[in-house]
């Protein structure tokens, strides 16, 4: 616990020395990414101690403030999310370092490590805060930074729209959970988690209504995800990592923490999970899949990724609320190496589309191409995460949604859950996302880094520093090391998995014997493919010894004058997908096409925006902007009056207050 | 040890040719010529293992990655694949999704080998391909969860050999949907009229083929023989599904088995040889077809 501390205070320390050093951005870079990756150095000790043995550490003190003590406390659940905190902030600086270097002297640096730095010692306070209030201070000091990062190039106009709108909806998030910390303060007259017991059933069901909006939109829930496809694509590129691979994971720990508290759930939670699961799992694909800017199919594919764990979150719901004990630890167990997954892979994909983006200057992936040549190890580190991300063996993907199929099989086995239909929803759903998902990293991986070049910028492309590269490496093997290491993986979640469940972790998936054979079946299964490819490749080498092996052009069916732009470009390669789910997705088409017997240039367009917040939120704000216009003369810019304003409320509250004592 | 799982996965992988060499030779009788010999797939195999190669200019290491990890990858669901009634060499719970994953992870190294041509053509025939299978796979899986539900068991090796003249009796109906609405994803995800035809691939209608447009030499054999063996593995769930007699004696139960095969082969052939290519824009409607029967089964199987 003190470790946790220790890296708590070394990220602060550092933050204020870069603060203090904004007019050396060298120093104000060694400051900041030197203390967060010794914070991640050292907060990792701790983490994997309480991960591997299952203990429980806590510290509690007395504070000033209303509703209990200042009380942090590390278990394994804690862990599980910790660890990808440490590790990708880490990762990330050590990255981000280098990828800040272009704009030394057009931007604070050093204010860009203060926020990273307090970003990362928020998001660790979060997942260790045993108190509603310090918990809610640490979201808010997560959300405020990772605002200030959003903006960090604040003179583009997207983003700062993109910033706003963060900043809107996570407060509207948060207003959930002030109203959630409120109602259970009002039960449990505390707000200490190990104070808050049962519930009534009708308290708890409204609680974890809210919590499920409030976390929902930290987590980009469909359709509360409205401002993921901007903000995580308008931060530079190491933040983007982080926002996406673990800052949306603290909604979904908020959420495991309500679980947890809540005890023992009716089974309409697991069917609103699974509900939910489906629909952001399914739609943030689709969108995806319609994207051709990098960072944005990115994070839609976050909202994909929220989703097959909000599932495997819904299935454990389910299994616990039902009483099959195997089917709830499977799908929370899934749940968790999803989690821990996620932040491997989409980490190391948003640093590689980082690279990308600063070797070309662009994410467009109509304008690049062919950069598997000029980017080796960013190419060869890309093809790692898109395989896993789409879930396919012999990856770390794969073992998570393993987890989640083998629960919902379970589940549907005449001696499973009496009412199977989430269980067989989650299995079409899993192997629908899982199918559009190897197309969109299909389309991601081969347009930009296969083929010809579009543009003089992807030609001109040239491979990152080894500050960049290293990150992208150590997060490629950890994908490769999860995957062949499913057995050791898996068990060692097997506290977190007891911990949500309340089985003994000895007994979790009916002893340790039991699923260690059958995972390391999958391992042999891995390691006999690998060594298959190794075996072939040595073949077909002996094979081509002697032969002649020669190089041409490609196969152009006899056209004598073929250019890079004929290949086959982005949108067309998403164009069955577009067309299929175009009642979700709602392209505009701009074109002009050729005409006449000697056209001019012609040119064609596709967008794709939100549809959620073109059709829903935009009209829903525009009504309350217009109801609410008649208010505007409180706001007139006057700053004497708007003291006057917090003295008048100040004393409006202390006379309250004081009638009430 | 047992050694039968072993003989079986060799007899496969030696008998695997020779399916698409039943499925030619049926469709030229139809047609009334004598077609190619039965051993045709051999013989190229053969030919092409022992010439040089030649390599685009455009393609990286994806391009030569491509064909090892895809006949890996196949290799890989073979090695979960019952023979029939007799289980397979690696035999799991939950091993079915693993086996779905194992052809996944071929499509993926297939389209980005076409990818990495940078021709307009192989993208063209990747694009399609991601999208049927797609589309394909939650039929192919949900068709798997119904089976297992009928027969309580979670390994590809438990569930088909369970599937008795008994359970035929019980929930015929469910099954017959099933193993159709399989029929139609093996006939898509093995490039086999009336989804895809693997005759020509200089058409804009064409899929597989047109992926493996630029491979040649060993690659290209490494291709082929990949692609008979995925027919082969799919080919073994339905035949598996659709014989519902069990001896208990290996050698019986394989000669079922592998009639059962060359029965397949004929009767794809004959579907060859008797229908035209749908035309592109109808194939998703005909995968969609096959969703909703595995869905009709399994609200026949759970009730």
């Amino acid at each position: 616990m003190s470790l946790v501390l220790i890296a708590i205070g070394l990220l602060m320390a550092s933050a204020l020395a870069a603060l203090l050093l904004a007019r050396a951005p060298r120093l104000a870079t060694i400051c900041g990414v030197g203390g967060a990756m010794l914070a991640g150095l050292v907060g990792l000790i701790p983490s994997l101690r309480v991960l591997l043995t299952g203990a429980h550490e806590s510290c509690a003190m007395a504070w000033h403030m209303p509703g209990g003590s200042l009380h942090i406390g590390l278990d394994a659940v804690s862990a599980v999310f910790l660890i990808p905190i440490f590790l990708l902030t880490a990762l990330a600086a050590l990255y981000g370092g280098a990828y800040l270097r272009p704009f030394w002297g057009k931007r604070s640096i050093g204010f860009a490590w203060f926020c990273f730095n307090l970003l990362t010692a928020c998001l660790i306070l979060v997942v260790v805060a045993r108190n509603g209030l310090l918990f809610l201070m640490a979201w808010e000091g997560m959300s405020l930074a990772s605002f200030f990062l959003v903006v960090f190039e604040h003179d583009k106009k997207n983003a700062r729209e993109a910033g706003w709108l963060y900043m809107v909806a996570t407060h509207l998030g948060t207003a959930f959970l002030l109203i959630f910390f409120a109602l259970l303060w009002r039960e449990a007259h505390s707000l200490d988690f190990d104070r808050i017991g049962a519930l009534a059933p009708g308290i708890a069901n409204a609680a974890f209504l809210l919590a499920l909006i409030g976390f929902g939109t930290k987590a980009g829930f469909m359709p509360l995800h409205v401002w993921l496809p901007e903000a995580h694509p308008a931060a530079p590129s190491h933040v983007s990592a982080v926002l996406s691979g673990v800052m949306i994971k603290t909604g979904i720990y908020g959420l495991v923490r309500t679980l947890i508290l809540l005890g023992h759930p009716p089974a309409w939670w697991g069917w609103a999970l699974v509900g939910i699961g489906l629909s952001s799992g399914i739609l943030g694909v689709v969108y995806a899949l319609a994207q051709h800017d990098l960072k944005r199919l990115l994070a839609y594919h976050s909202v994909e990724n929220i989703g097959i764990i909000v599932l495997g979150l819904g299935l454990g719901v389910l299994g616990l609320s039902t009483g099959h004990p195997l089917v709830a630890q499977l799908g929370f167990g899934g749940a968790l190496l999803h989690v821990v997954n996620h932040a491997l892979f989409k980490g190391l994909l948003f640093l590689g589309a980082g690279a990308v983006a600063h070797s070309t200057g662009t994410r467009d992936m109509e304008r690049l191409g062919g950069l598997a040549k000029t980017m080796p190890w960013t190419a060869l580190t890309f093809i790692i995460g898109a395989a896993a991300i789409a879930g396919l063996p012999p990856l770390n993907g794969f073992v998570s949604e393993f987890l989640m199929y083998y629960g919902a099989l379970l589940a549907c086995l005449p001696g499973g859950m009496a009412n199977p239909v989430p269980a067989v929803g989650l299995v079409a759903g899993l192997a629908l996302i899982g199918g559009l998902a190897a197309a969109c990293f299909a389309k991601a991986f081969g347009i930009v880094f296969l083929g010809e070049p579009r543009t003089d910028a992807a030609r001109a492309a040239h491979e990152c520093n080894w500050a960049m590269r290293l990150p992208m490496i150590i997060l490629a093997a950890a994908c490769i090391l999860i995957g062949f290491g499913a057995p050791w993986a898996v068990a060692a979640l097997k506290p977190a998995i007891a911990g949500l469940t309340g089985v003994p972790a000895a007994q979790i998936f009916g002893g340790a014997e039991c699923s260690m054979m059958l995972l390391m079946k999958l391992t042999i299964g891995f390691a006999a493919v690998a060594g298959i490819v190794v075996l072939l490749g040595f073949i077909r080498q002996r094979l081509l010894k002697n032969r002649p092996v020669r190089q041409a052009p490609t196969w152009d069916c006899g056209y004598a004058a073929p250019t890079p732009r004929m290949q086959y470009t982005a949108s067309s390669f998403a164009l069955w997908f577009v067309d299929a789910f175009r009642w979700v997705l709602r392209t505009e088409r701009r074109r002009s096409l050729p005409q006449g017997y000697f056209p001019d240039a012609a040119f064609m367009t596709t967008e794709t925006p939100d549809g959620f917040r073109e059709l829903v939120f935009r009209p829903v704000f525009a009504q309350i902007r217009w109801a609410l216009a008649s208010l505007r003369w409180i706001q007139h810019g006057r700053l004497q009056l708007y003291i006057l304003y917090i003295a008048v409320t100040l004393v409006a509250l202390l006379i309250w207050y004081a009638s009430c004592l | 040890m047992n050694a039968i799982p072993w003989i079986n996965m060799i007899v496969a992988l030696v008998l695997a040719p020779l399916l698409p060499g039943v499925i030619n030779r049926t469709k030229a009788r139809i047609a009334g010529r004598d077609g190619a010999p039965l051993l045709q797939l051999y013989f190229d195999l053969w030919k092409l293992l022992r010439k040089g190669a030649v390599y685009s200019r455009t393609t990286t290491w994806v391009f030569r990655a491509g064909p090892l990890i895809g006949l890996a990858a196949v290799l890989g669901a073979l090695l979960l694949t019952p023979f029939g009634k007799s289980g397979a060499v690696l035999a799991f719970d939950g091993d079915l999704v693993l086996f779905a994953y194992w052809l996944g992870l071929m499509r993926f190294v297939t389209v980005l080998a076409a990818l990495d041509t940078g021709s307009s053509f192989e993208g063209m025939g990747a694009s399609r391909e991601v999208f049927f299978s797609a589309l394909a796979e939650p039929a192919f899986l949900l068709g798997l969860l119904g089976l297992a539900r009928a027969t309580d068991a979670i390994s590809l090796s438990t569930i088909l050999p369970a599937v008795t003249a008994a359970t035929w009796l019980a929930m015929g109906p469910a099954l017959a949907l099933i193993a159709a609405a399989w029929l139609v994803i093996l006939l898509a995800e093995n490039a086999r009229i009336p989804v895809d035809d693997p005759n020509t691939h200089l058409e804009l209608t064409m899929i597989h083929e047109v992926m493996v447009l630029d491979h040649g030499g060993p690659d290209l054999g490494l291709i082929l023989y990949g692609a008979a063996l995925k027919l082969w593995v799919m080919g073994a769930l339905l035949v598996s599904l659709l014989t519902p007699v069990r001896y208990g004696v290996a050698w019986q139960d394989a000669l079922v088995f592998l009639g059962g095969m060359l029965i397949l082969a004929v009767g794809i052939g004959l579907i060859e040889g008797a229908m035209a290519r749908l035309r592109l824009a109808r194939v998703p409607q005909l995968l969609m077809g096959a969703l909703a029967l595995v869905a009709l089964a399994l609200m026949l199987i759970m009730k």
